[in-house]
């Protein structure tokens, strides 16, 4: 397990301590007190997962160039 | 005609150009006449010279042309001639009059032929991969999920809807276009300096730094996708610290930037699946997750609860646990009376056949003949006897003492008598007696003499007489006459005085 708080995990971090938690918990072989806290654990994992599903959001922007070629801004592009 | 003219002078009626009219006539009449022309041929010799004009020759097996490029179209040329290389160059002929020369301005020069094209790929290709730059180490994972993709590529176009359209299917993101020229002179520069501008973009800036990069350009040519052969493009890509996904072209077409980049799609489409996962499948993998993480503690619970109650009804009543000790004990305390008199028993049969044997009479038949042995031992032993024994002794002693007196007093007489008798014999021997019968002693110088020659030599004199001594001074005078010689003196002997014994 990650000392990381989960709150500051990656999709792909919480994914992979998740899928770990679950491994364990269905082995079946931690302590009752211990099962209590894996699935604890567990459940902040998986809201934090929906979490970053859910923050899934479209947003394109064409950067803006000036003469020289240096990026100076980006303009939001729709209708593609 | 010839009668018109008569004599005539060859040439004498033509008019006469100065070198400069005729030079641009010529001028005139080969631009007027060729106007821009493409002409294909090898590349010979190449100059660029300080100005920053380009001069080179095109070649065939019999001719050759002269071609220049003008500083400020150099800049602009797809491809740099180098010698040896199959061009077709595009340009306008037209002549230098200072040499009298004819050359062909170019203002374009393309790699003429495919075979051509490939050659001078293969040749980038080795200079790289000599370089690592293909090595399989050197690529960098992809993220899983990446907040903001970078792409380069123009900005209209089926290619960025293609990718758009596919993002939005599997995980809509932030996505930044760095709008470039995907063809022509302008594509190479433009595409490295967009994949070095997202690099430089720092986490927190004005734009999201981008943490995956897409190039993507769609099908065409070679000579259309040829700006991502270039090295620029490639070097770039090989530097990016963001992971850099390729989607150059169709699936059969590969460019120098797909051996760089991170991972090579085969199209634009297939880019945006490897860009990201599928997030209905994500959610429901999560979905998943969490059953099966309520499931597994649940079961967990229901094991362990049924694991209880089967040992609890393994466990014995606490009673039974006590019952068979409780009916030992019951057995032990109904044996111990019982016990208790055997053993009393037992005890007063062996002090019964102990005391069997001891009786007062034996006890006294044996004290008897001690007591007689007692007896005539004391008998034997009588005070009268031993007194009798020490008076006797004492007798004895006495007599012994008297003995030893009287012995000692007899021996003592005699010694007396005898030293008595010893004394009178020396005085009857002495010289001295021998003296008083009128005999006399001589001594000379102390010593005695006992010849004339002798006292004559002596300084002194001196008679010993029964009474007393005499000196003589003036020793030696012969007027002496010895009357004798003188009686010899017995040695005198000190008889030591011996003292009484008592």
């Amino acid at each position: 397990m990650s000392d990381k708080p989960v709150g500051e995990m990656s999709f792909e971090e919480a994914m992979r301590a998740l899928e770990a938690v679950v491994g364990q918990l269905e082995r079946g072989d931690v302590a009752l007190e211990d099962s209590i806290k894996l699935y604890e654990r567990g459940a902040e994992l998986k809201a934090r997962c929906e979490t970053k599903l859910k923050e899934a959001e479209e947003k394109v922007a064409a950067i803006t160039l000036d003469p020289n070629g240096t990026p100076i801004g980006a303009t939001p592009v729709e209708g593609l | 005609m010839s009668d018109l003219i008569d004599d005539p002078q060859p040439g004498e009626n033509a008019p006469e150009f100065t070198v400069s009219e005729i030079s641009g006539a010529l001028k005139k009449t080969i631009e007027g006449a060729f106007g821009r022309v493409r002409v294909r041929g090898e590349v010979g010799r190449v100059m660029l010279a300080r100005s920053g004009h380009l001069y080179f020759d095109v070649k065939d097996d019999r001719s050759v042309l002269a071609a220049v490029s003008w500083k400020g179209q150099v800049s602009r040329l797809s491809i740099k001639p180098e010698e040896g290389m199959e061009v077709i160059v595009t340009g306008k002929l037209t002549t230098f009059g200072s040499q009298s020369k004819y050359q062909l301005n170019v203002d374009d020069v393309v790699v003429a032929g495919e075979g051509a094209l490939m050659a001078m790929l293969e040749k980038r290709k080795k200079t790289l991969a000599a370089e690592g730059l293909f090595a399989p180490e050197r690529k960098k994972k992809l993220p899983f999920l990446p907040e903001v993709i970078g792409v380069v590529t123009s900005p209209s176009g089926a290619v960025i809807r293609d990718i758009l359209h596919r993002l939005r299917d599997r995980f809509p993101r932030k996505v930044l276009i760095w709008p470039v020229a995907v063809q022509g002179e302008a594509c190479a520069p433009q595409v490295a300096a967009a994949i070095e501008g997202f690099n430089r973009m720092q986490p927190g800036g004005a734009l999201p730094r981008p943490d995956l990069l897409i190039v993507a350009r769609g099908g065409g040519s070679i000579e259309d996708l040829w700006g991502f052969n270039e090295e620029i493009v490639a070097r770039a890509a090989a530097a990016s610290d963001i992971p850099l996904i390729s989607a150059v072209g169709h699936e059969t077409d590969t460019t120098l930037i797909d051996f760089v980049s991170d991972l090579r799609a085969p199209t634009p489409t297939a880019a945006a699946e490897h860009a990201v996962p599928v997030r209905m499948e994500l959610l429901a993998w999560t979905e998943e997750q969490g059953t099966r993480l309520t499931r597994s503690l649940e079961q967990a619970l229901t094991q362990r609860g049924q694991r209880l109650r089967d040992l609890s009804r393994a466990l014995p009543r606490p009673e039974a646990l006590l019952d068979n000790p409780r009916q030992r004990l019951d057995t032990a305390s109904h044996k111990l009376p019982s016990a208790l008199r055997h053993v009393a028993q037992s005890g007063r049969v062996k002090l019964t056949e102990a005391s069997a044997g001891l009786r007062p009479r034996v006890l006294t038949a044996r004290l008897a003949p001690m007591r007689d042995r007692l007896n005539m031992a004391g008998a034997r032993l009588d005070p009268d006897r031993i007194t009798d024994a020490n008076k006797r002794r004492t007798v004895e002693i006495t007599g012994l003492s008297a003995r030893l007196d009287r012995a000692f007093l007899a021996n003592t007489k005699r010694h007396e008598d005898r030293l008595t008798s010893l004394e009178r014999m020396r005085q009857t021997l002495g010289y001295t007696e021998t003296l008083k019968r009128g005999y006399a002693v001589v001594r000379g110088d102390g010593d005695v003499v006992t010849s004339q020659a002798a006292a004559a030599k002596a300084k002194a004199l001196e008679i010993e007489f029964a009474d007393g001594r005499l000196a003589l001074d003036g020793a030696g005078t012969s007027a002496v006459k010895p009357i004798k010689p003188a009686t010899k003196p017995k040695p005198k002997k000190d008889a030591p005085d011996q003292g009484s014994l008592f």
